[in-house]
């Protein structure tokens, strides 16, 4: 009788994986996006850009590896925007779901934390938006993370594109900066923009802070009124940058924002109106010099949510198009060091938000130019390309 | 100077609001000796109750302010009916952990209603008046300083001179034996959630018309600020909240005008801290002594 049970049992779990054979498994895919909290309307895009791509993939059949067809499947993490739900979204990721590889996420803060976990579980993680150079590399040894990629340029890259605009094209020299001293890549950015700017022999007048979640900037603003700059920089996110604008006016400045690409979501234009029109961001793309692969997608993001892609979609779907062609490369669906090798070595990608590639030297930032953007008329219209 | 009054004039709008919110912990207190942590969301609900109101009916600020006011008041003495009530008599952690917990319910039923940040409409003319050389002056900081003024002054009068306020301050200090000369404290009770949460309401309709973009996590940080403020003023005193919250709003003010603005809250609650060594009942409070 016991071995009669013994012996079903078996043969039960051999028809089983008789069946999974048939049908190849699914690839699994994880996404560790901000889908609620402060930075929702970035999570969101980036769920939608995900799942548009894999909805794209799947009905083409699935994704070819090695004369196989497999079918994607995508997990959708919530990090709330939080550094410490990050790590554990991407620890939930990578243990319980057994994902191959992971995209997010997005926000530096959210990212940092994240990348320590891909690292230390030797599973592929690839920030889309992520631009503060401590996600890809070790911020104690310096030396770059072998499992931690990003699909958009440094910050580094960014106040060096920024500085150059705000001197030879604004003809500033005396600056303002106002950032979040709390948030990871507002900080980062200002603090290096400072740097370049005065390497370049621009002057930075004020320098202040606040902190995520403060919604009065009267105090910083009306020091910064008395510092009397010619432009004030301003690497906020959305909900900040709204807020700061009006006040700032009200105030009596007229000094124009330079913003950063944390600026880059359509929100911005919702919540700020005519508060900020007329100011410039440093951005990942344009849909005006988009290439037609570029305005395949922006059509397609379009016709199914509604709205424009914003850069977070567009890299969430260049990062992710990255990612499924590494694993096409390396041959394999079960092997985590394989992907990462594949991903490493991809020769020049032709994505959404332009042509990129990771550099030879090693290291996970790809090689890649950027756009400065101006809101006129409550759209983003293309200034200028720009490469430091 | 103008540098100096320039920053007098924006404390004097910050320390409003703090003070606003901070009355809705010290009535609480005042009567019930327990700390209301949902009253920061309470304040989100009512800048989130004005946006939809205006976004369904445009009506004047005129209507709109105690129509919300109303709405949050019913909402803070149903919050005191479902959670607070039957935690009466249990331990006073328990009560300030529900009270917690129904802050999280607010800001995630509100969060999962509205996942993005709303622009709040604009309800009147935001005029910028210079008042002499560079310091200015818009009208929306006139209206809110103004009508955060005359509610504390209202709320003052209500609690000093009726019976309503004799019956408040009476519950506060005994409330068995209150109860045994007739006075209906179960209606006290709820009335006064119910002022407090309406004065939070109040703040967030001023609040969300200051600062246009309104989220669900946006009574978090405010909310601690003010509580702060009521715990300095000397919580469970009406006048030690407002003076907690002109004061917490000055000095965040007064740090950023002087220093560099990283050092603001290290240097203003550090200040706090040792208000708080040296009067640690708060500015106006006094010391409670416990009857064996």
């Amino acid at each position: 009788m016991k071995h009669l049970a013994l012996w079903s049992v078996l043969l039960v779990g051999l028809l089983l994986t008789g069946c999974g054979r048939s049908a190849a498994p699914a690839v699994k895919i994880g996404l560790n996006a901000e889908i609620t909290g402060e930075l929702s309307a970035v999570g969101t895009s980036s769920r939608n850009a995900a799942e548009l791509l894999v909805a794209e993939v799947n009905a083409a059949g699935g994704l070819v590896v090695a004369g196989k067809t497999y079918p994607i499947e995508l997990i959708v993490g919530d990090n709330g925007g939080r550094a410490d739900q990050a790590a554990s979204t991407a620890q939930r990721l990578a243990s319980q779901n057994n994902v191959l590889a992971m995209v997010g996420p997005n926000a530096s803060a959210c990212a940092i934390p994240a990348s320590a976990i891909a690292e230390s579980l030797g599973v592929t993680m690839i920030s889309p938006w992520s631009t503060n150079p401590k996600t890809t590399v070790d911020a104690v040894t310096g030396a770059p993370k072998a499992y931690v990629f990003r699909g958009c340029f440094t910050d580094l890259f960014q106040a060096r594109v920024l500085a150059k605009f705000t001197l030879d094209n604004l003809k500033a020299r005396r600056v303002a900066v106002l950032y979040d001293v709390a948030s990871e890549a507002p900080n980062g950015q200002a603090t290096l923009f400072r740097r370049t700017f005065e390497e370049a022999g621009g002057v930075v007048a004020a320098f202040e802070t606040y902190t995520t979640g403060d919604r009065d900037f009267a105090a910083q603003l009306t020091k910064i009124r008395a510092a009397q700059p010619d432009v004030i920089f301003l690497p906020a996110y959305y909900n900040d940058v709204p807020l700061i604008t009006r006040q700032a006016r009200r105030l009596g400045i007229s000094a124009p924002f330079v913003g950063s690409d944390t600026w880059s979501t359509p929100e911005i234009i919702k919540l700020g109106g005519e508060d900020v029109e007329g100011a410039y961001f440093c951005n990942h793309y344009s849909t005006a010099i988009a290439t037609p692969e570029a305005q395949k997608f922006v059509a397609d993001y379009t016709a199914k949510y509604g709205q424009a892609p914003d850069d977070v979609a567009a890299l969430t779907y260049d990062s992710l198009g990255l990612l499924l062609k590494a694993i096409q490369a390396s041959g394999r669906v079960d092997d985590r060091r394989a992907v990462r090798d594949a991903l490493a070595a991809i020769p020049a990608y032709d994505g959404v938000t332009g042509t990129m590639r990771f550099p030879v030297s090693g290291g996970g930032d790809p090689e890649k130019s950027a756009v400065i953007l101006q809101i006129r008329d409550g759209k983003f219209e293309w200034v200028a390309n720009a490469a430091p | 100077m103008d540098y100096a009054l320039q920053q007098a004039i924006n404390a004097l709008q910050l320390g409003s609001i703090y003070a606003l919110i901070a009355l809705g912990y010290s009535l609480v207190y005042g009567v019930l000796g327990m700390i209301n942590f949902a009253h920061g969301d309470v304040f989100m609900l009512g800048a989130f109750a004005c946006f939809v109101l205006v976004m369904w009916i445009p009506l004047p600020l005129v209507v709109v302010l105690p129509a919300v006011m109303v709405i949050t008041g019913l909402a803070g003495m149903l919050i005191e009916r479902v959670a607070y009530r039957p935690l009466r008599r249990a331990p006073k952690v328990s009560a300030i952990i529900t009270a917690l917990g129904c802050g999280l319910v607010i800001a995630n039923a509100v969060n999962s209603l509205s996942p993005y940040s709303q622009s709040m409409p604009r309800l009147l003319e935001d005029e910028t008046h210079t008042l002499f050389g560079e310091v200015k002056v818009s009208s929306l900081q006139i209206l809110i300083t103004g009508v955060a003024v005359g509610l504390m002054v209202g709320l003052d009068f209500v609690v000093r001179k009726t019976r309503f306020g004799m019956a408040m301050r009476a519950i506060a200090q005994d409330r068995a034996t209150v109860a045994l000369m007739g006075v209906p404290v179960n209606r006290i009770i709820a009335l006064t959630f119910g002022i407090g949460a309406s004065l939070g309401g109040a703040a967030g309709v001023l609040y969300g018309l200051a600062y246009p973009v309104i989220a669900a996590p946006m009574g978090v940080l405010v909310g601690w600020k003010a509580f702060v403020a009521a715990v300095i003023g000397g919580i469970g005193n009406v006048r030690g909240a407002m003076l907690g919250g002109y004061l917490i709003g000055a000095v965040e003010v007064t740090t950023v005008a002087v220093l560099p603005s990283t050092y603001r809250d290290l240097i203003a609650y550090s200040l706090l801290l040792v208000i708080l060594i040296f009067k640690p009942h708060g500015l106006l409070g006094r010391p409670v002594n416990q009857k064996v």
